[in-house]
């Protein structure tokens, strides 16, 4: 084997001061030089290690090779068998922890970009839509109902659809992509290529229902009832968690989900040619260590705040936050307090946000999680001026539709109970997979969990009960 | 498609809108409202359900204009479509055969009132409703109402029709008169109304439902925008009401939450009407 080459190649960006002042992508995305150069590193090892860390189990190295030989309708075509929706992925998935982790370049730091050959392939797909059609099996004659339109909702769907069945997909939102459409900032995730890759489900067959409530319309027995063989819950975790401290009702604090959503879903960073308004700050605390809590933070700033800080309970080495992405924020100018916890939100007499009580905290012993537990600094009580808080602590599933689904077994945490080699539920004719039975994940262990969900529905649909050996 | 099949002005700025929505139609319920959006840069805005018809595919809306999403679609005719239209969300109005009870409705909530009142007449109650407008010109629906009224009390801040003065004071007088013969006011109307009407209320003990209208954005509990504090607890409105106990809800706080966006609002429609040449006659 030849010496292995670690010079991986970073992906260009935009400056950090130009980026901070606008919602273009960040990441520019490799050229077809840094892809060449990237590629030729890959190893092509025996045992395809990359493979087993994809949760979708995409042919990695079969399309590193494609695009070695500058041959990418092949190396589309080999993505596109395991996952439909490749831009999306090649932008937000934490490879560092799965894919890239265990290549065996990452023994030397040096893994190959996989995340970033990925992009380069699905966007070049995008400006070459190629005329090969996908194949899809022959009519089933049997009909899906897929709820909720985010990656696994839109995954299971392409898969159903692929095998032949008549998918129908409904979305209580008036947009397709969920989390992808309102929750991630256009910097990091562009709409048009998610709303691209929602076109080419739709391609395959799938049909779209908007603005259906699945719970207020017809609920899920109903569907069972009137003509669908089986259904697909993927309605995502959207439920935010609050603080429950004294003022977090005041005018100017918001959940992570209604901040985002305003900004992303509805453009308030585009208001007023877009309706939908958002209260820009001048100074800015959002409560919360991951993703969502930078994003919010990284909108917060482009929106045209003075001060944006990060309010974090534990230390800067438990941030759950993808590492890249703290140090974007962190690039931009985004502050970051650590071992501070809210207590209270403080308001003038107009119900306005003036501030926040915090306390100071130190870790002690590591807790359940592995994490070393935050304990309160008696007497270290002190204030913190914000006029916007937005608070990013997490969500749990919206319980409509276990209080809607006869029968439904739900954990206490308020998750639909589903296997996870399977994705079955208790209940006869239903799946589930994704964030309603993980809780808040990633993209693509929804996706993943969506795909092992159709192998099953398809057996089922298909009248084989056993997975055949 | 969400086609407009009929519209009405009930006064120069109230108007009404039947609108094919099918899916709405069939799962319907008083009490219940939509979330619309119009146009690609619209904002998504709630509005109740006025009627429903389920045969014919089509749900009724009745709205005032206040600002600029609502002033867009006064613009709109039959046969033109909304750009969405999601629901029935919310919960519907509890409905039982209390006994008495009083329906209080100020401005547009007659047309919100309606379907509720129709309800309680249907479950056996007395239903006595009062009826409040600036002044005559914006009052509409007397006669419906009245068929589901068992007494109908108009009142005006003018006078113009009906009694002078504001609906807190003949719900003020049945409950005197009537003590606690009356078992449940059900007051809906803009959140100051709401509010004064739950204080009046109070001293009786009459357990009174007020129906929330805080700003929403999703409508479906995934926001957290619409929450209100009621007995000293976070609800959010779209999916544990719009209906709450009045006595519980702490007003001040909603009405702040209602105002986050009020330079806002202002500027964006001054600037919708410039466009629109409303502001380029003024400058001449
Ligand atoms: C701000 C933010 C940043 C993130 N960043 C990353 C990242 O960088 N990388 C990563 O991998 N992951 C990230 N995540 C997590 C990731 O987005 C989620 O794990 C993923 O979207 C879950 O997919 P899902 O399909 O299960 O649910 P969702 O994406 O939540 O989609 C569920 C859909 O179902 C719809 N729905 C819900 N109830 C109903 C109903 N009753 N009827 C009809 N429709 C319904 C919802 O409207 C929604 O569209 C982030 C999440 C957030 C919020
Ligand atoms: C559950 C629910 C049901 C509703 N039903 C009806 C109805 O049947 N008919 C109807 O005319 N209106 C109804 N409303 C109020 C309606 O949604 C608002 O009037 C509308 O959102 C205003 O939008 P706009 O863009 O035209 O005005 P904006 O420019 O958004 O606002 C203009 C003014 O209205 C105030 N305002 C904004 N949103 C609301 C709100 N949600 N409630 C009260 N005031 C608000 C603002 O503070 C501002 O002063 C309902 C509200 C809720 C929450
Ligand atoms: S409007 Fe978003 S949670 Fe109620």
């Amino acid at each position: 084997m030849a010496k292995a080459n670690l010079d991986r190649k970073d992906m260009p960006r935009q400056s950090p001061e130009a980026r901070a002042k606008n919602f273009e992508e960040v990441a520019l995305g490799y050229t077809p030089d840094l892809t060449a150069f990237e590629a030729s590193r890959c190893l092509n090892c025996p045992k395809k290690y990359c493979i087993g860390g994809c949760p979708v189990g995409i042919d990695i190295p079969a399309f590193i090779m494609a695009l070695r030989e500058n041959d990418l309708p092949r190396a589309a075509r080999v993505l596109k068998e395991k996952n439909a929706l490749p831009g999306v992925c090649g932008r937000v998935c934490p490879q560092e922890t799965q894919c890239e982790a265990v290549c065996l370049l990452a023994k030397q730091k040096a893994p190959i970009a996989i995340g970033r050959l990925e992009r380069y392939v699905a966007d070049w797909e995008r400006d070459h839509p190629s005329s090969e059609k996908t194949v899809i099996a022959p009519p089933s004659g049997k009909k899906v109902a897929v709820v909720g339109s985010g990656p696994a909702g839109l995954t299971c769907a392409a898969e159903m659809a692929r095998l032949g069945h008549k998918v129908t997909m409904f979305e209580a939102l008036h947009v397709a992509g969920g989390v992808l459409m309102y929750g991630i900032p256009e910097f990091r995730l562009p709409k048009d290529i998610v709303q691209g890759e929602v076109e080419y489900v739709r391609s395959l067959g799938v049909e779209l229902e908007l603005n259906a409530v699945v719970g207020k319309i017809d609920n899920v027995d109903e569907l069972l009832s009137q003509g669908y063989d089986a259904v697909f819950l993927g309605t995502g975790a959207g439920l935010p968690l609050f603080l429950r401290v004294p003022g977090e009702n005041l005018s100017g604090v918001y959940s992570a989900n209604e901040f985002l959503t305003r900004v992303n879903l509805m453009k308030a960073y585009r208001f007023p040619e877009f309706d939908t308004p958002v209260k820009i700050g001048k100074k800015v605390a959002v409560i919360g260590g991951g993703n969502v809590a930078m994003d919010a933070a990284r909108c917060a700033l482009r929106l045209g705040a003075d001060e944006v800080s990060i309010v974090y309970r534990r230390s800067e080495v438990e941030l759950p936050a993808r590492r890249e992405e703290v140090e974007n924020a962190k690039e931009e100018g985004i502050k970051f307090r650590f071992l501070t916890n809210p207590t209270k939100f403080l308001g003038d007499a107009k119900h306005q946000l003036l501030g926040m009580e915090c306390i100071e905290m130190e870790l002690g012993e590591p807790d359940a999680s592995g994490r070393h537990r935050p304990i309160p600094k008696p007497d270290s009580a002190f204030t913190m001026d914000c006029d916007v808080a937005v608070v990013a602590l997490g969500t749990t599933p919206n319980p409509l539709i276990a209080q809607t689904t006869s029968g439904l077994h739900v954990s206490h945490h308020g998750t639909v109970v589903a296997s996870e080699a399977t994705g079955r539920t208790n209940k006869a004719g239903v799946w589930a997979g994704g964030d309603v039975v993980t809780g808040s994940a990633t993209v693509i262990s929804a996706m993943g969990a969506a795909k092992r969900a159709a192998a099953d529905m398809d057996r089922y649909l298909r009248g084989v009960e056993q997975t055949p050996a | 498609m969400y086609r407009i099949l009929e519209r009405q002005d009930l006064t120069p700025n109230i108007h009404l809108f039947k609108i094919d929505a099918p899916r709405v139609a069939a799962k319907a319920r008083a009490g219940q409202f939509v979330i619309l959006r119009q146009g690609e840069n619209g904002e998504r805005i709630p509005l109740t359900l006025a009627d429903w018809n389920k045969d014919e595919g089509s749900v009724t809306v009745v709205f005032m204009e206040v600002g600029l999403t609502t002033k867009k679609l006064a613009l709109l005719q039959a046969g033109d479509a909304l750009t969405d239209f999601a629901g029935p969300l919310g919960l519907p109005t509890h409905i039982e055969n209390y006994g008495t009870v009083v329906c209080v409705a100020g401005g547009f909530a007659v047309a919100t009132i309606m379907p509720i009142a129709r309800a309680l007449k249907e479950a056996g109650n007395r239903v006595i409703t009062i009826m409040g407008a600036r002044s005559q010109s914006l009052l509409f629906w007397e006669k419906e109402v009245g068929r589901y009224s068992d007494e109908l009390i108009v009142i005006t801040d003018d006078g113009s029709n009906g009694r002078k003065g504001l609906v807190t004071e003949p719900l003020r007088d049945i409950l005197a008169k009537e003590g606690n013969g009356v078992t449940r006011v059900i007051a809906i109307g803009p959140t100051v109304m709401m509010k004064f009407s739950s204080k009046t209320s109070e001293p009786f003990k009459v357990k009174t439902i007020v129906s929330l209208n805080p700003i929403m954005v999703d409508g479906t509990g995934m926001c957290g925008c619409c929450r209100v504090s009621v007995g000293g607890v976070t609800r959010f409105a779209c999916v544990d009401g719009p209906d709450f106990d009045g006595h519980e809800v702490d007003w001040d706080e909603l009405m702040a939450r209602q105002r986050t966006y009020l330079e806002q609002e202002a500027s964006s429609l001054a600037q919708w009407q410039c466009q629109r040449g409303a502001c380029a006659q003024e400058a001449r």
